[in-house]
């Protein structure tokens, strides 16, 4: 890696925890087109995103466990039940051509953006 | 059952987009099962802990991880959305979210077109 990719990654991951935090979505989202900019294939920038998430996620969790918001044996349950879904998204993800892929994430993207609009809207100014 | 199914469902989607699933899990949390929306959000992250864990591990086996970007992203996200979730009371979020929105659109059209 280059410092430039360094330093580029290291931004982009602090902004991206930031809307992350501000705006109640998960990382995921923001990593892997992150990770895109940063030269990784899509199928690799999916899966790196998956690991890259894991802090974000343990300090979010203690967070609301200290909140009271956090029901442990559903989420082991949901958890583990997820594991058999990994399994299968793995297989067809590395089984879909990458561009096929990368589409795919670019729909979700504006879904979630439409989401966003529409929670804004229904909220009260 | 529900439960079981969320996970199912939740894991496929997280695995075939790289994402942790709460897109999923927070709405069908709150409209299948009955859960309040703060409740849904802090349970999906246990859940996500473990979801997110297995993806890598499998993705892992087969070499699509990349172990130092990961770091690289994922160490300075964890500070930042500490600082964005303190953040969230003290800054006009509604009218943000319409800038966030605009941005996550321009990205996907880069992804579509790209």
């Amino acid at each position: 890696m280059s410092a430039g990719t360094i330093a580029v990654g290291l931004s982009l991951g602090l902004v991206a925890g930031v809307l992350a935090g501000l705006f109640g979505v998960g990382g995921g989202i923001l990593f892997v087109p992150t990770l895109v900019g940063l030269g990784l294939g899509q199928l690799d920038a999916e899966a790196t995103s998956l690991l890259a998430i894991l802090p974000t996620v343990l300090a979010g969790a203690w967070r609301q466990q200290s909140y009271g918001n956090v029901r442990w044996r559903d989420g082991a349950v949901l958890g583990l039940c997820s594991i058999a879904g990994v399994q299968a998204g793995v297989l067809i993800a590395t089984r879909l051509p990458e561009d096929v892929l990368r589409r795919l994430f670019g729909l979700l993207l504006l879904g979630v953006a439409a989401q966003l609009t529409w929670r804004a809207y229904a909220s009260k100014p | 059952m529900r439960l079981l199914l969320i996970g199912v469902v939740a894991g496929l989607f997280s695995a075939l987009f790289g994402v942790g699933g709460g897109i999923v899990i927070v709405p069908l949390l709150v409209l299948a099962v009955g859960y309040e929306a703060r409740l849904a959000t802090g349970t999906s992250l246990a859940a996500i802990g473990i979801t997110a864990l297995a993806g890598a591990m499998l993705y892992g086996f087969e070499g699509h991880v990349e172990v130092g970007h990961a770091a690289l992203v994922g160490l300075p996200a964890a500070a930042g959305a500490v600082a964005g979730a303190s953040l969230q009371q003290r800054v006009p979020v509604r009218s943000l979210s319409f800038a966030f929105a605009a941005l996550l659109a321009g990205v996907s059209v880069w992804l579509l077109a790209g």
